[in-house]
């Protein structure tokens, strides 16, 4: 039988193997399957159709977040076009389904490889600019794609928007809530595991390398244009998935969801969450997306209130502010995100009664 | 003939507004290598600020606008001692996101006071300021906008050559470890920069104001399309600004008149994109060769 690995009581690695364990001990290993295990079997016992909405939500933002995580925390490479991309991701998987009747369990894959390309398009510029010029770039690349989708009408219908039909997957139609909940999850933790694992492997390295300095990087032989592409291609492959499974799951897709202020809340994720954690990215996604339902349900009440109502004001301001405030807070008291909190409650109780 | 004269006398003026628009944005970067996304909410807040001034507390406009100039250089100060100053130092993304968010903060307030309607300010212009000469017709405001902008940018001219504070902006701009071992006062440089450039948005929010009404959802958009004139002009150059901004503005007017409207507002970003390929520093701009 295995050796079960424990917490040591100092840092005694010697080799680099362990410097790469994804688990540190095996009681964490359990302790995610439980999670798991537990995720799978009380979300279906939720009855109400808003929280499993909430649910979903919160597993496609994330799937996102992931993929922008890989782009901004990991290749150092920020980019502002992310909205765009998933609402590239959205409009392939329905266009592929409506005009060339593609099944589900294809539409969804090439719609991340078609999001992938037209990322890496808007990625060439990261060939010669870098830091806040590639940012203007992407900046570029969100209202150049936002101006396609509203404008190619023979392609997109324009503002009409496009209505997808149902999803089903070899032969079983997922329907409802319920139904994209075990599509929508069992995506998210295929595809967290792929990201972690991108991380372990010399690609991830690379990435790793270029995002501490891009010189150094060149000087130890990588090909940085080629991998800060490959980066690009990945995050946009991501978002292409998650929006494609967003689009199913909407039924149908128009354009004003993927603005500027969607590549926002998603660079806002992974700033919360934490730079350069994939479950960090999760954990912001999980806090936006409640976050904005908090809200919405906070504006809701004080609009029936009639407490403002005679006053005539409109509260979905509200949101907004509430929304900019948490990202400069967090920015200038926790800029490492909530992954690091998190980190730093788990040690304090492993260290309990040391803890400082 | 006529359209065309029309288009390039309209183009001249709103690219103008966009020379003075990023004018602000310029001198922050200048001085601090921050890219300030929230740059269209502090234009938007001297337009509010002076309707304030002017509807509701009834004061004359002379004095309104020097109390809304030294509103926005406080307010400028402000939001450079409080969020700014932690992050000196800090990796761009941080930067960039502070900014972002102070964007959504300073527009959900506005929205929340003064609602997404659009607001007009009472007409105090004469009207004898106008120009109408045969088929060129400029209105009054654009002739008011461009005294304004040239008054603002020989004073800032001065004050940048002249001054001992302008000359100390200068040098930590140039370079910023020499000017802090020279004794220059950099956080000090530092917070008035943002300042002046927080009264220089001011100004462009009144003017701004006065030639479309103000609406914050098109004064935060304007914040947006100083990129490209920045861009064009190059990130750290102010005359550059006015300059780009011309050209910005003359394309946008040409691409609406002769090819179509809806292109109008992306061809400004298409036009980014390829300048950042090919020169990225811009016209004017300060060239760091750095092949990636």
């Amino acid at each position: 039988m295995k050796k079960l690995r424990f917490h040591p009581c100092g840092n005694f690695r010697d080799h680099y193997k362990q410097e790469l364990a994804i688990f540190e001990t095996d009681f964490g290993r359990l302790m995610l399957w439980i999670g798991i295990g537990l995720l799978f079997a009380a979300v279906p016992t939720l009855s109400s159709p808003y929280t499993l909405y909430v649910v979903n939500t919160v597993g496609i933002t994330s799937i996102a977040a992931i993929g922008l995580n890989i782009l901004v925390g990991y290749t150092g490479q920020i980019s502002l076009g992310h909205g765009a991309f998933f609402g590239v991701g959205a409009y392939a998987a329905a266009i592929l389904a409506t005009s060339a009747n593609v099944p589900f369990l294809i539409a969804v894959p090439a719609a991340g490889l078609i999001t992938a390309m037209v990322g890496m398009i808007f990625g060439i510029p990261s060939g010669r600019l870098k830091g806040l010029y590639l940012t203007i770039a992407t900046l570029a690349g969100q209202f150049i794609i936002e101006y396609t989708i509203i404008h190619w009408e023979s392609l997109t219908m324009g503002t009409r928007g496009i209505t997808l039909p149902e999803a089903s997957l070899l032969g079983i139609r997922v329907r409802g809530d319920l139904g994209f909940f075990y599509v929508i999850f069992i995506l998210l933790i295929a595809m967290t595991w792929i990201a972690v694992n991108i991380m372990r492997t010399r690609y991830g390295r690379a990435f790793i390398a270029i995002r501490d300095n891009d010189r150094a990087a060149e000087g130890m032989g990588i090909p940085i244009f080629q991998y800060k592409l490959l980066s690009f291609g990945i995050s946009s492959f991501y978002a292409g998935i998650a929006g494609a499974i967003w689009a199913y799951y909407m039924i149908s897709v128009t354009a004003e969801p993927f603005n500027l202020m969607l590549s926002v809340e998603y660079i806002a994720m992974i700033i919360i969450g934490g730079l350069g954690n994939i479950p960090g990215a999760i954990l912001g996604a999980t806090f936006i997306t409640l976050l904005n339902e908090l809200l919405r349900w906070f504006t809701g009440i004080l609009i029936n209130t009639n407490l403002f109502a005679g006053l005539g004001l409109n509260m979905a301001p509200l949101r907004e502010f509430v929304f900019g405030l948490t990202i400069v807070l967090f920015i200038l008291f926790e800029p490492r995100g909530l992954a690091e909190i998190w980190r730093i409650l788990r040690s304090s109780f492993r260290l309990w009664p040391f803890s400082y | 003939m006529n359209f065309f004269m029309q288009l390039l006398v309209n183009g001249i003026c709103v690219g103008f507004l966009y020379g003075i628009s990023a004018m602000g944005f310029v001198m922050i970067f200048k001085s601090s290598s921050v890219l300030n996304f929230a740059h269209g909410e502090l234009i938007a807040i001297g337009a509010f600020l002076f309707l304030v001034l002017v509807t509701w507390a009834q004061l004359p406009i002379a004095l309104s606008f020097f109390i809304t100039l030294a509103g926005c250089f406080a307010l400028g100060f402000i939001v450079e001692r409080l969020f700014l100053r932690p992050l000196i130092g800090e990796p761009l993304i941080f930067v960039i996101m502070l900014t972002v968010g102070l964007a959504a903060m300073f527009k959900g307030l506005i929205l929340l006071i003064f609602g997404g309607n659009l607001h007009t300010y009472p007409r105090f212009l004469p009207a004898s300021l106008g120009i109408d000469y045969g088929p060129v017709n400029i209105p009054p405001v654009y002739v008011a906008t461009l005294i304004i902008g040239i008054t603002f940018l020989v004073l800032f001219g001065l004050f940048f050559k002249y001054s001992s504070q302008g000359i100390y902006m200068r040098s930590v701009a140039d370079n910023q470890r020499a000017a802090l071992s020279l004794g220059v006062h950099v956080r000090r440089v530092f917070a008035l920069s943002w300042a002046i450039a927080a009264l220089v948005a001011g100004m462009s929010g009144i003017v701004l104001g006065i030639i479309n009404g103000i609406n914050v959802h098109d004064l935060s958009s304007i914040g947006l399309k100083v990129f490209p004139v920045v861009i064009l002009g190059g990130l750290d150059s102010i005359g550059g600004a006015i300059i780009g901004g011309i050209i910005i503005g003359l394309l946008e007017t040409f691409t609406g008149g002769y090819i179509s409207p809806s292109l109008r507002d992306v061809v400004p970003y298409i036009v980014l994109v390829f300048i950042l390929m090919v020169k990225p520093y811009g016209l004017f701009g300060l060239v760091e060769i750095e092949r990636v």
